[in-house]
């Protein structure tokens, strides 16, 4: 299982480790869709109203001109002149073209695709010469690779960031975002995986060539609504819902969960949290607390994406502690040497980590090795499976 | 921008809950009858809760993946996709009649389009019968069979029982089977006693369920005498006490499924062009040379 990934803010600078000064940006020729796009862009515009991009604006006069206006220099030009004065200025034009024309309004899409290349912090040239290098994010288990083409257009590689460095050809290639779905539907081992977010995404797959669209499709399908709710927490407005308030909100099977709840601490909670939440369980970065005034103890991780709210995989467990825990507990007696009592904490121990794949079959060394566990189970079990040979209902003596 | 949304139960447990919404999924995309199709799960994600955060469109259509009206489509779903004013007399329904209510999720302060379950439109009642072509492999079945919906009894809705006797009464109407019957897993007439209820030698057995899970995959087939024990697999037809049964299967995993979520937002204004000619054509059963 591939070890998290790190907060993407920190992790996923642009690595084109473009020289601080005087970056070269790669020749860009202006593709006539770019051109056409600014063309109509001009059309959509009275007279004298700006189209905008870096360094640079581009009006229409009131005979039909178009008016370059670069710094302190204007100059009223005819279409030709104007392709040949925008052709020079080819990334900018084309920069502004693919978040405008391709990317589009779309809040969180355009925020992502934007945050990927730091179109907000970077100038163009900055940019350019470093998605010529390549520039790469991690968002969950995701290496997200940007570059550009000698057309402006951007391209990138998502694959599992285990599969960093791994030529395309050796993996399965995809183009369409929603191939993704089979991609996340089981872990390594052929298991279901109930939550998208969870650690144990597969690799071995690339999408080695999408447009920006289908970028942020792939990455909606592999960690559904992550960058809409990354978005709404970067403007600000991430609406979190407490723990108390969401179990205030279930009904029919899943009513029981409030009861849980008894205004005798959070304690319990943060047992939840430390279960479900850990990073090692769950890459969203846990944001939801006891209630708006009690925050849980334990750390909500690290995730470049945040949880706004227990999950349906937490409520659904917590339905099933909601009972067991209304039990009482009782006085049991049973004799373990003292590497038997370690023994089944190791044993605990392995399976909370989800580490029993990993214990060699001789390796008796470890506590929960499987012919150390049988030895123990044919040891202290009776015949009714009961541990130490005490029934666990007292009555049943 | 007009976006589709459909809204299924999903499963933690079993990924073939979510397939049939995928696939209904992707063949409305492909009629390019929406700008956008997105789906969300009470069990999977995105969940109800955020899915609408994920919808780009203005004009927003809701359809829930579900059987029949009740507690999903009537309190979870409205609760979750966070319908401001929602009550269930925005429906006006019977327990059948459903079609849609315009509110305003709170998520993303714009209106959606929120329309009835699948399970009880018309349209449903098509889905049945090309079902039972599907798992005779015939266009034409009908003659010399019989057919048995079969869903929970009220035990668990009240609607459910509602929406199995709609379907099963429009198709007996049609005339085409020999016999039509509804049957229940926990009430009568029960599925347990299939053929006693039939005279038919063959019998298509059509569950009324979304998607294959364990109701369709263990309980039906072993209440009904397919197997002893699921596991051990059973033909279609398989020969129960004289009768051959042709088990379906989830109806809700027939691609002409699709068909009937188009039709739930057509309901409700949206703008389909010819998409709904096109999923009837590209899903229909091959007839043979």
């Amino acid at each position: 299982m591939a070890e998290p990934t790190s907060d993407a803010t920190d992790e996923g600078e642009a690595s084109g480790d473009a020289p601080e000064t005087d970056p070269e940006a790669p020749e860009i020729d202006l593709p006539a869709d770019a051109f056409d796009a600014v063309l109509d862009a001009l059309d959509d515009r009275d007279p004298g109203e700006p189209l905008r991009f870096e360094g640079f604006s581009v009006e229409r006069d009131d005979e039909g001109e178009y008016v370059l206006a670069d710094g302190d220099s204007s100059t009223p030009l005819d279409e030709r002149d104007l392709h040949e004065e925008l052709s020079e200025r080819a990334p900018a034009v084309t920069d502004w073209y693919a978040f405008e024309r391709v990317v589009g309004e779309f809040g969180p899409r355009r925020a992502f695709l934007r945050w990927i290349e730091d179109a907000d912090g970077e100038t163009v040239a900055t940019r350019y010469a470093a998605l010529a290098e390549g520039i790469e994010r991690a968002w969950g288990e995701l290496k997200i690779t940007a570059t550009v083409t000698d057309r402006g257009e951007r391209r990138y590689d998502v694959r599992h960031a285990d599969d960093a460095g791994v030529p395309v050809d050796e993996l399965e290639a995809h183009e369409d975002p929603l191939d993704a779905r089979k991609l996340v539907t089981y872990d390594e081992k052929g298991r279901y995986r109930p939550l998208k977010t969870a650690p144990s995404l597969a690799g071995g797959w690339v999408f080695p060539d999408l447009g920006p669209r289908d970028l942020y499709e792939t990455v909606e399908t592999i960690y559904p609504a992550t960058v809409a709710n990354w978005h709404r927490e970067r403007e600000g407005g991430l609406d979190v819902t407490h723990w108390r308030e969401t179990m205030e909100r279930q009904s029919g099977i899943y009513g029981v969960v409030k009861t849980w709840d008894r205004g005798e601490g959070h304690e319990h909670v943060n047992w939840v949290a430390e279960a479900c939440c850990d990073d090692s369980q769950c890459l969203k970065r846990r944001e939801w607390e006891y209630d708006d005034e009690t925050d849980l103890d334990v750390d909500g991780g690290d995730g470049a994406f945040p949880c706004r709210e227990p999950c349906s995989v937490v409520v659904s467990a917590a339905r099933k502690w909601t009972r067991l825990e209304s039990e009482q507990p009782r006085t049991y007696e049973f004799d373990l040497t003292p590497s038997e009592k370690e023994q089944v904490e190791a044993i605990i121990d392995a399976v909370a980590d989800g580490r029993i794949d990993e214990i060699r079959e001789a390796d008796t060394k470890e506590g929960a090795n499987r012919y150390r566990t049988r030895f123990l189970r044919a040891k202290l079990f009776d015949d009714e499976g009961n541990l130490g040979g005490v029934p666990t209902e007292p009555d049943e003596e | 921008m007009q976006s589709l949304v459909i809204v299924a139960h999903g499963s933690h447990l079993n990924p073939e809950s979510s397939a049939p919404t995928y696939d209904h999924a992707d063949t409305i995309r492909a009629t390019g009858a929406f700008d956008e199709v997105r789906t969300g799960f009470w069990k999977e994600e995105p969940h109800f809760r955020e899915v609408l955060r994920t919808v780009e469109g203005d004009e927003i259509y809701v359809v829930p993946l579900f059987v029949s009206e009740g507690y999903f489509t009537e309190q979870v779903i409205p609760r979750e996709l966070r319908l401001a004013g929602w009550d269930v007399s925005e429906w006006d329904s019977d327990g059948l009649s459903a079609d849609q209510a315009t509110l305003v999720a709170e998520d993303i302060d714009r209106e959606v389009h929120y329309c009835g379950p699948v399970g009880t439109h018309r349209a449903m009642t098509d889905v049945i019968v090309r079902r039972a072509e599907s798992v005779t492999d015939d266009p034409d079945v009908g003659e010399g069979f019989g057919l048995a919906v079969v869903g929970h009894g009220t035990e668990r809705n009240e609607n459910s029982a509602k929406a199995i006797e709609y379907h099963a009464d429009r198709i007996a109407e049609r005339d085409r089977f020999d016999e039509v019957k509804a049957l229940y897993m926990d009430e009568d007439p029960e599925v347990d006693d299939l053929p006693e209820h039939f005279e038919s030698d063959d019998v298509v057995l059509v569950p009324l369920f979304i998607a294959d899970g364990y109701h369709t995959q263990e309980d039906i087939p072993e209440d009904v005498g397919l197997c002893e024990d699921h596991t051990e697999g059973y033909d279609v037809p398989e020969t129960v006490d004289g009768t051959r049964i042709w088990y379906a299967g989830a109806v809700g995993t027939e691609p002409l499924m699709a068909d009937v979520v188009l039709e739930r937002a057509a309901d409700a204004g949206a703008d389909l062009g010819t998409a709904l000619d096109d999923v009837r054509e590209t899903t229909r059963v091959a007839t043979g040379d």
